[in-house]
């Protein structure tokens, strides 16, 4: 099925950035532009800010009115679909952190990497998850002495 | 007579035990990502970076340094086994390195790419030794505006980064600029982009952003697939890793090649390993014999391409180590680690840092020779790290990554904010904009803004002090020059299109 021409990732990331360059502009403004000295804080932003809204604009308008609507490539939804879900697995491994330790956070995003994302034995998993956060606890916590975050169980 | 002198002090220090011991763990280290597909020296040297802030400047950078050069030689590896480049400069290695590993000549491949790798990489810090000192000296007679124009040109550099599209880069390096200026303002008490959040008022951690773009995008991105290749049987013991003679004389030409087209193109910024070993391979072609068989398995065709991207490597030290311009992503993280350690890569870094500068230089030599050591008898051995797991590895990515955030603050903000970079390096993949041009914002944003206020202030707001002064008026021309080439090259294009159609 042919993509929108509008929802394609550069008109998308290009209003992204747009918005960004004018957040910063705006932004830039409530700052002084220039001093008795010189150029003040707002100086340098605003014009960055400004660049970057142009040049976003220009990217949105020209692959929104190009000619070739369509460039051949399909968008792996599923390949995205699994990359989220271990970039939101990562993130709750932060979340998980603060309650349960790094190394028994670090075990849970291991052991659902390569059971759920690789589809591996629950055995494996298991002892891959075990080995890595005791590779760490070696390495960081008792080889180099670094202070982790800990959990109710003192790791 | 100098610099003769200046290298034997550079030879102490790289002897000292310490420092050897880090150079081995470093071209060790840069071996094994080298190996890796998907993990490059960037990556690396971001993740390990906050480890080697208990470590004195001179034995981390030649570690880091170790890593950078390592990641070289160990790339063309899965190249020749795998036709799977493990190193973005491999890529053209692949296309004789494997055709000869398929015709059983794998032992020979490798140790062709070893030696061409040894001889080159010693040519690359030659060059680096003799050029350095007179262009740092030239640097010397800069002020604010001479490096406003040279922070300038070094985003101008940009366009040589830039890939498929020159808006994305110059968006991905605004970007950079933003995220550089956030925090407290130089000059002022005003707080720039800090959302209200007082963990921002110090600015984003440079290694945070470098982790986030590089490792975790990457690693996030490898596993949208999960294919693996197949690989050719390693052939053991040393004999079957050395090339015959007729081998050895038949790349002649393509040692002394690839030695000073990567050295070369690795003093311009911007360019890159993967440039250099592309065009050593092209010219490597044009003047040979034979060019219907390249791409066949000719042993030169592995010699030229991995000649240039380990002499790449010294040539890319001269600008970032004399000018504090970095040519790419792992060098401008190579600058970013200067400074978090305190030191100012420029003109006056070898005045001020003579034990760094030259114990560094001599270290390559020295990493140079433990890496010909490692790679002829121990390919077998490293090939081995091909048959790891992804699954086991990127766990081990994802720990070090937080690891290296967590160890530099001890916060959990920054690792929030690890995140969310990953997030950004994964999208900024996805959609095809270039992670080097944002890292070249953010490493020169600072620096480039303090310049261009110091020097309005020199001139009471007046901005003719930037082109009234030769020097800067010349590198201010050349950005533009730069800026301006992707549009000769489309008229050039829209001109032969033109030409051909009018028959």
């Amino acid at each position: 099925m042919a993509q929108s021409k509008w929802i394609k990732g550069d008109v998308v990331s290009g209003a992204v950035l747009a918005a960004l360059g004018a957040y910063i502009v705006s932004e830039a403004w409530r700052w002084d532009y220039s001093t008795a000295e010189g150029p003040g804080p707002g100086f340098f932003p605003t014009w960055y800010g400004i660049a970057m809204l142009v040049l976003a604009l220009v990217l949105m308008l020209r692959t929104a009115f190009s000619a070739a609507e369509q460039d051949g490539k399909t968008t792996d939804w599923v390949g995205i679909g699994r990359a989220l879900t271990v970039w939101a697995a990562f993130t709750l491994c932060i979340v998980l952190m603060k309650f349960l330790g790094f190394l028994t956070a670090l075990a849970l995003l291991t052991l659902f990497i390569v059971a759920v994302m690789y589809g591996r034995p629950l055995k494996v998993a298991l002892a891959a998850a075990v080995g890595n956060a005791a590779g760490f606890y070696l390495v960081f916590g008792l080889a180099l002495q670094l202070s982790l975050p800990a959990g109710p169980l003192g790791f | 007579m100098e610099v003769l002198t200046s290298l034997g002090h550079g030879f102490a220090v790289a002897f000292q035990p310490l420092n050897l011991f880090w150079c081995f763990v470093g071209v060790f280290l840069g071996t094994v990502v080298g190996v890796m597909p998907g993990l490059g020296p960037a990556a690396t040297i971001a993740m390990l970076l906050p480890l080697t802030f208990s470590m004195p400047p001179t034995t981390a950078v030649i570690m880091l340094a170790g890593i950078y050069y390592g990641a070289k030689y160990g790339g063309s590896t899965t190249a020749i086994l795998l036709n799977v480049p493990g190193e973005s400069a491999s890529v053209v290695t692949c296309l004789d390195g494997y055709q000869m590993a398929r015709k059983g000549r794998a032992g020979a491949a490798l140790g062709i790419a070893a030696i061409s790798s040894f001889i080159a990489g010693t040519v690359g810090v030659v060059g680096l030794m003799l050029l350095a000192p007179p262009l740092a000296r030239f640097g010397l007679s800069f002020s604010s505006p001479e490096y406003f124009a040279l922070m300038v040109m070094g985003l101008a550099m940009v366009v040589l980064l830039a890939g498929k599209s020159m808006i994305k880069a110059l968006l991905a390096m605004l970007v950079g600029l933003w995220i550089a200026s956030m925090g407290i303002d130089l000059f002022s008490d005003a707080s720039r982009f800090t959302f209200g959040q007082s963990e921002l008022l110090d600015g984003v951690d440079f290694v945070i952003v470098a982790i986030g773009v590089f490792a975790l995008g990457e690693v996030i991105g490898n596993m949208e697939k999960r294919g693996e290749g197949t690989m050719l049987p390693v052939p053991k013991g040393l004999r079957n890793l050395l090339p015959t003679m007729a081998e050895l004389k038949a790349c002649r030409f393509a040692f002394v090649n690839g030695s000073i087209i990567g050295f070369i193109i690795g003093v311009l910024p911007g360019a890159g390993s993967t440039v250099a070993s592309f065009i050593s391979y092209g010219l490597e072609k044009a003047v040979s014999k034979h060019p219907e068989k390249f791409g066949t398995g000719v042993p030169e065709g592995v010699a030229a391409p991995e000649g240039a991207n380990n002499s790449e490597t010294g040539g890319a030290m001269v600008p970032l180590l004399t000018l504090g311009i970095p040519g790419s992503g792992t060098t401008a993280i190579l600058l970013a680690a200067f400074i978090l350690w305190g030191l100012r890569p420029g003109p006056l870094m070898i005045q001020e840092n003579p034990d760094l500068f030259w114990g560094l230089v001599a270290s390559m030599y020295v990493g140079n020779i433990m890496l010909l050591v490692l790679n002829l008898p121990l390919i077998p051995l490293f090939a081995q790290i091909l048959k790891l797991r992804e699954y086991v590895l990127y766990p081990v990515i994802f720990g070090i990554s937080i690891v290296g955030v967590y160890a530099v603050s001890s916060s959990l903000f920054d690792c929030w904010m690890l995140a969310a970079f990953g997030l950004l390096g994964y999208v900024i993949r996805r959609l095809d904009y270039p992670s080097a041009p944002l890292i070249l914002g953010l490493v020169l944003g600072d620096s480039m803004e303090r310049a261009l206020r110091q020097s309005l202030m020199m001139s009471q707001g007046d901005l003719g002090i930037l082109v009234s002064r030769p020097i800067s008026a010349t590198m201010l021309i050349l950005a533009v020059i730069l800026l301006c080439l992707p549009l000769f090259r489309r008229a050039n294009a829209w001109r032969v299109k033109a030409l051909e159609e009018n028959g």
